[in-house]
């Protein structure tokens, strides 16, 4: 009793030499991500000032970047809506597949073979796209033209090689499905198996089970989830790069060969080829993305980071 | 879609509900969701020879009259609950067939176009003095394994060190900002990395640079990301029980990690560098604007362009000159053996998994 000792004799722990060192680096190269992501940021801004600076004329279009950019985030946009609106849906109901009605043991194989989607580059997909699901889409839009013309995104003329908008939204769609689908997964195994129980255990149907008890929970993850895919599709480069027939103006028209392209196919194919301020226009879209994407999966993650706030869980 | 059937006026609501209840409700075996899909199959198919036979026809309308039937049937006999729920059920079993029909087309086209070129003169030539048939994608699988190696060397300590800190030294503020800013960062469009790179080797040599070097830079802001996630989340199924039995025998912390903490995990090490490569090994964008083409080889990643294998594929099917066809297939067997490479490393990340899986004793 007599031998506490008081509070100031107490040892600090001892911090060795190599501790020391080791945390150190350890810290640094976390801090080094951060400059990496400050740096991407400041040498984009470095690179893409003599376009903002400089006079109107001067930019690819001789109308100004604003009129220069303009179209290509129309593009990046439409593509992307259109890739989430078909591959939300989808990626929902493959998830529900895996998780509640394939068979338990094929469940996990199943998972796999939906992620192997994400495994192949993204060049193959353009690959793909032009030869096989553009001319076999070709018939479709011929059909949409005839029968659903009067509506002003099947307005035609039907593109005669397939490669439109809507061909280069259904590969993006095919694209961010693996992404989409693996979150909602995840989240659809964490619903408590006492909230499907208990709805089970009322006569609930499967179906009806899925929509009281797994949707609900799931909802802002699959809304997460289909963030990132959106922050995904706005960046695709090279599957749009050669799926999309590129003529410029805006238009909501889906089926024809007339497109406007979007900022990152555009750099593409535009980059190799261009000198001088071109290139610095080019930048200049490739922040505009950069700044698109940036917040897309700033929210995303949030949202994602919060799914156990407002899950109803608690 | 699904939906439509649920709005409906409720007409038996009363009826069924109490015969639920009540009586015992008829059932539909189980072999009559079977009978109802080949029976609609038999229609789609003398559907189809009226109109001309087509496998995607085909398809569409077997599974939507097997659909609208097995609905109709379940409505009659079972009521409208279960009806609704065979609805979905369909729907959800068919969204994922849909969604196999492009990972199938997509490997039988690559295959089929791809095969004929996959010989020894492909990876034994590059393309100096090649004009029409033959040439190889010898220089551009050198370079594609250079910057990739390069790539790995930047982006593996880098991630790993990251992916320590986060789990064995981080607390505070600055977890969270880079554990958040890190799965930002997994969002990063690959040719915007590209333009970084670019951007960032422009400031030093002069605009128009095109390096190996760049390249591997422009990779790895792509890879980091991916390195970090995977090793945090294997460093963290680490037992701490591991941990505090060294600390009780006095072993220091970075001795702790390095000697007990890391060899647990390097299974799970290994398979997430190997999937963070397979998924870097494929990107075209950042290469195209960071490091271009060339017909001969380079092997230098410090010295002017280099080939690589997607921009090489993506070049020879957009610029494929005349005659066009041998370019064409070119492309194609090199988009093969790109989809070959990422889909062994995948095999590989497997087998990693394992066979080096920590050895629990007992």
């Amino acid at each position: 009793m007599t031998i506490t000792s008081p509070p100031e004799q107490q040892h600090r722990p001892v911090r060795r030499i190599g501790d020391r060192v080791f945390s150190g680096v350890a810290r640094g190269a976390g801090i080094a991500i951060l400059v990496i992501l400050a740096g991407v940021a400041v040498f984009l801004v470095i690179e893409a000032l003599p376009a903002l600076t400089a006079s109107a004329g001067d930019i690819p279009g001789g109308e100004g970047l604003a009129s220069y950019i303009a179209p290509l985030i129309f593009g990046t946009l439409l593509s992307a809506v259109i890739a989430l609106l078909v591959a939300t849906p989808l990626a929902v109901a493959i998830a529900l597949f895996i998780t509640h009605f394939a068979p338990r043991r094929l469940a996990q194989s199943l998972g796999y073979v939906v992620d192997l989607l994400a495994a192949i580059p993204s060049i193959v997909y353009g690959f793909w796209g032009v030869a096989w699901l553009a001319p076999n889409l070709v018939p479709l839009y011929v059909w949409l033209e005839e029968n659903l013309g009067f509506i002003p995104l099947f307005a035609g003329p039907a593109s005669s090689t397939g490669r439109t908008m809507l061909t280069a939204g259904l590969v993006l769609a095919i694209m961010i499905l693996p992404i989409i689908s693996a979150i909602s997964r995840e989240v659809f195994l964490q619903v408590p198996s006492l909230h499907r129980e208990a709805a089970l255990a009322l006569g609930a149907t499967r179906w009806e089970m899925i929509r009281l008890a797994v949707l609900p929970y799931g909802r802002s993850g699959i809304i997460g989830g289909a963030m990132l895919g959106l922050g995904r599709a706005l960046g695709e480069t090279m599957a749009i790069a050669l799926v999309l027939s590129v003529s410029g103006g805006i238009t909501f028209n889906l089926i024809s060969s007339g497109n406007p392209s979007t900022i990152a196919a555009n750099v593409a194919l535009e980059f190799p080829e261009s000198s001088g301020l071109d290139v610095n226009a080019l930048i200049a879209s490739g922040l505009a993305l950069f700044v698109i994407t940036f917040a897309v999966n700033m929210l995303a993650r949030s949202i994602v980071n919060r799914r156990a706030d407002f899950s109803g869980a608690n | 879609m699904p939906q439509t059937s649920t709005s409906t006026p409720e007409t038996a609501s009363a009826g069924s509900g109490t015969s639920t209840a009540l009586h015992s409700v008829g059932h539909l075996g189980r072999w009559a969701p079977w009978a109802i899909f080949a029976g609609a199959a038999a229609v789609a198919a003398l559907l189809g020879m009226a109109t001309g036979l087509n496998a995607a026809v085909f398809a569409i309308y077997t599974v939507a009259l097997g659909t609208i039937a097995l609905y109709a049937a379940s409505r009659k006999v079972e009521g409208r609950r279960r009806a609704t729920d065979r609805l979905v059920t369909c729907v959800v079993v068919s969204a994922f067939g849909l969604a196999m029909v492009p990972l199938v087309s997509l490997v039988i086209e690559v295959v089929s176009k791809g095969i004929g070129r996959l010989d020894s003169e492909f990876f034994a030539s590059s393309m100096t003095g090649i004009i029409g048939e033959g040439g190889g994608v010898y220089h551009a699988i050198a370079g594609t394994l250079i910057i990739t190696a390069l790539t790995t060397l930047i982006s593996v300590p880098i991630g790993l060190l990251t992916a320590i800190y986060l789990v064995e030294y981080g607390t505070g503020r600055l977890k969270r900002a880079i554990t958040f800013l890190v799965d930002v960062m997994t969002g990063i469009p690959s040719i915007v990395a590209g333009l970084f790179a670019y951007a960032l080797f422009a400031v030093f040599f002069g605009p128009g640079v095109r390096l190996g070097i760049a390249g591997a830079v422009a990779l790895s802001v792509l890879m980091i990301p991916v390195v970090v996630r995977s090793a945090e989340e294997v460093l963290k199924l680490v037992p701490n029980e591991l941990r505090e039995a060294s600390y009780a025998l006095g072993v220091p912390k970075w001795r702790t990690i390095v000697k007990i903490v890391l060899p647990t995990a390097v299974a799970g090490l290994a398979t997430g560098v190997t999937l963070a490569i397979a998924r870097v090994i494929g990107e075209t964008a950042p290469l195209l604007v960071t490091v271009g083409i060339i017909n001969g080889t380079n092997l230098d990643p410090f010295d002017g362009r280099m080939a690589t294998l997607p921009v090489y594929a993506y070049y020879q099917l957009t610029q494929p000159g005349v005659p066009p066809e041998f370019a064409i297939d070119r492309a194609w067997t090199a988009a093969l053996v790109l989809i070959i490479i990422v889909m062994g490393l995948n095999i590989v990340a497997r087998l990693f998994s394992r066979f080096f899986a920590p050895k629990t004793g007992r």
